[in-house]
């Protein structure tokens, strides 16, 4: 089985001169789940960005399953296989959550109602909200929308930017909660975010990026004991003064 | 109450041409300046096609137009579109792809309206034309209220049109995506909509209305290469009453412009029909800024 994703020596940016990533790699393996961390302005959106199509890649390449995909247009890859949520604005607000679901897949439209089905199955709040507009949901309900549009493509490779901004505590803990059941159904995960416990607890590696590099990467269980990990993004404030 | 029958008919013509320029501005995020010259094109070419058909423009009962005139709509339909399509190809698409900004983009629509206008008058002449020259027998539909019959099928039409249009946005996958596209492009781009086929038949859509619009004028008064240049404003404040981003605002707002051009008129102001609809579009943008429909999801 190839690699679900390898990014080689990616450098890409929005404008040319200004490269925001300046070579990253990285890959992720069929079943994983992998999370990218690092400080704001590190890359790490950006990264997904430009594996799905956003932003630009100037030099490197990603494979997908084995397939090039430097600069295929966005549309293409999703249809590929890859999903992306995005960390906000991502449902539309002035559509209803049926919509929102079918949009996800309205290039596979005979499969919309069984992908609805396993969506409600793994999100059941969202049962009986199918005629509301994505707009009027809590926090917490509209980024189960976008999960759930994201997934109504059936994705090979999900990847999340910021699954937990904006949530409670609580719910941060269910969204990646639901991770797990996610991988479990054979998707594929890679995951940005600042809020590294969280994420490394359910994850299998991760990767650190600081200045648009790759500074560290391993286990997800080394990276959660690493020293330098806990004074940098697990809030061990006192490790952090003494570097 | 008969400015109010006057008021609807060209309310029709306006929203018809208006609802072009609302989708652009949505989903293309610019003012279409040349929206005008779209409806302008839309009629000569139906003029185009009557003569190439040569059967007149035909008539259905008390009409004075026929299935000939409303066949070659439908091919000019088809030709405009495809005009708006080669015109994006060469130019807006160009723009796009190098994420000119929002001016630059209404300076060239600026230039296409300035060229279409003269590129007509070069090929049609400058001098009003009429599909035919018919006498209109107007009918007392109540008292003291007199239409002429081909008015009201304008409206009939321009009804019939902005209710498929409204099933086409709700029921079909594109009206989806075109929805999606107008909200969060990049959201729309994640979703695996290819969005440079939401523009696509976003100016098709767009071109065929205003197509319709433009002969049903041409019909009704003349074609004039500047018929759709001196409706550009009254779209723009339809566009603006009814509150940018909502299709169905824009209606209302052609219905508001058309009411207050004909009740300009009736009560002796015709020379000022336009800038008394503008007082009171003013008016209603003092009260609210983002206009009747704007605003709301």
């Amino acid at each position: 089985m190839p690699a679900v994703l390898d990014i080689q020596s990616i450098v890409a940016g929005y404008t040319p001169s200004l490269p925001i990533l300046r070579g990253v790699s990285l890959t992720v393996q069929d079943g994983e789940i992998v999370t990218v961390l690092g400080p704001n302005g590190a890359g790490k959106s950006t990264l997904i960005k430009a594996v799905i199509g956003l932003v630009p890649i100037a030099e490197g390449r990603a494979l997908f399953l084995d397939r090039d995909i430097t600069g295929s247009p966005t549309h293409q890859l999703v249809r590929e296989g890859i999903a992306y949520v995005p960390q906000t604005e991502n449902v539309f607000a002035r559509l209803s959550v049926d919509e929102n679901l079918a949009l996800g897949a309205d290039f596979d439209r005979q499969e919309i109602a069984a992908r609805r089905e396993r969506v409600l199955a793994l999100f059941p709040d969202l049962a009986g909200l199918g005629r509301r507009r994505a707009g009027r949901l809590s926090g917490g309900q509209r980024q189960m929308v976008a999960f759930g549009r994201a997934l109504m493509s059936a994705p090979k490779l999900l990847m999340l930017d910021e699954p937990s901004a904006g949530l409670s505590p609580k719910l941060t803990q269910a969204v990646f909660g639901q991770l797990r059941r996610i991988r479990d159904a054979g998707i594929t995960i890679l995951i940005v975010e600042q809020n590294a416990r969280a994420a490394l607890q359910v994850s299998d590696r991760g990767y650190v990026l600081a200045e648009g590099r790759e500074h560290m990467q391993g286990d997800a269980a080394d990276l959660l004991d690493s020293p330098e990990i806990g004074a940098l993004y697990l809030g061990d404030r006192s490790r952090l003064a003494q570097q | 109450m008969q400015f109010v029958a006057d008021g609807i008919v060209f309310a029709a013509i306006i929203s018809l041409g208006a609802i072009g320029l609302s989708m652009i501005y949505n989903i293309l995020r610019f003012a279409n300046f040349a929206q005008g010259e779209i409806v302008a094109t839309g009629a000569y070419f139906s003029l185009g096609f009557v003569a190439l058909f040569g059967a007149g423009i035909g008539s259905i009962g008390p009409l004075a137009f026929g299935w000939p005139l409303l066949v070659s709509i439908g091919f000019a339909m088809v030709a405009t579109s495809l005009m708006v399509l080669i015109v994006d190809w060469l130019l807006f698409r160009q723009l796009r792809d190098k994420s000119a900004s929002r001016i630059t983009l209404i300076m060239a629509a600026f230039g296409v309206s300035l060229m279409g206008r003269n590129l007509i008058t070069l090929i049609a002449g400058g001098d009003p034309i009429n599909f035919s020259f018919f006498i209109p027998r107007a009918v007392e539909i109540l008292p003291s209220v007199r239409v002429v019959p081909d008015d009201i099928a304008i409206v009939v039409l321009a009804g019939l049109s902005v209710l498929a249009l409204h099933l086409y946005l709700t029921r079909t996958t594109m009206g989806r995506w075109m929805r999606a596209t107008a909200e969060n492009p990049t959201l729309a781009r994640v979703n695996g909509i290819d969005t440079r086929a939401v523009i696509r038949w976003t100016w098709i859509v767009g071109a065929s209305l205003a197509t319709l619009a433009g002969a049903l004028q041409g019909h009704i008064v003349e074609l004039r290469p500047e018929m759709g240049f001196s409706l550009l404003l009254p779209m723009f404040a339809a566009l603006i009453i009814g509150g940018v981003g909502n299709i169905y605002g824009t209606l209302l707002g052609a219905l508001f412009i058309g009411l207050s051009q004909s009740f300009a008129v009736a009560i002796g102001l015709s020379a000022y029909r336009e800038a008394v609809s503008f007082m009171l579009m003013l008016a209603i943008l003092l009260v609210r800024p983002q206009g009747l429909l704007g605003g709301r999801d």
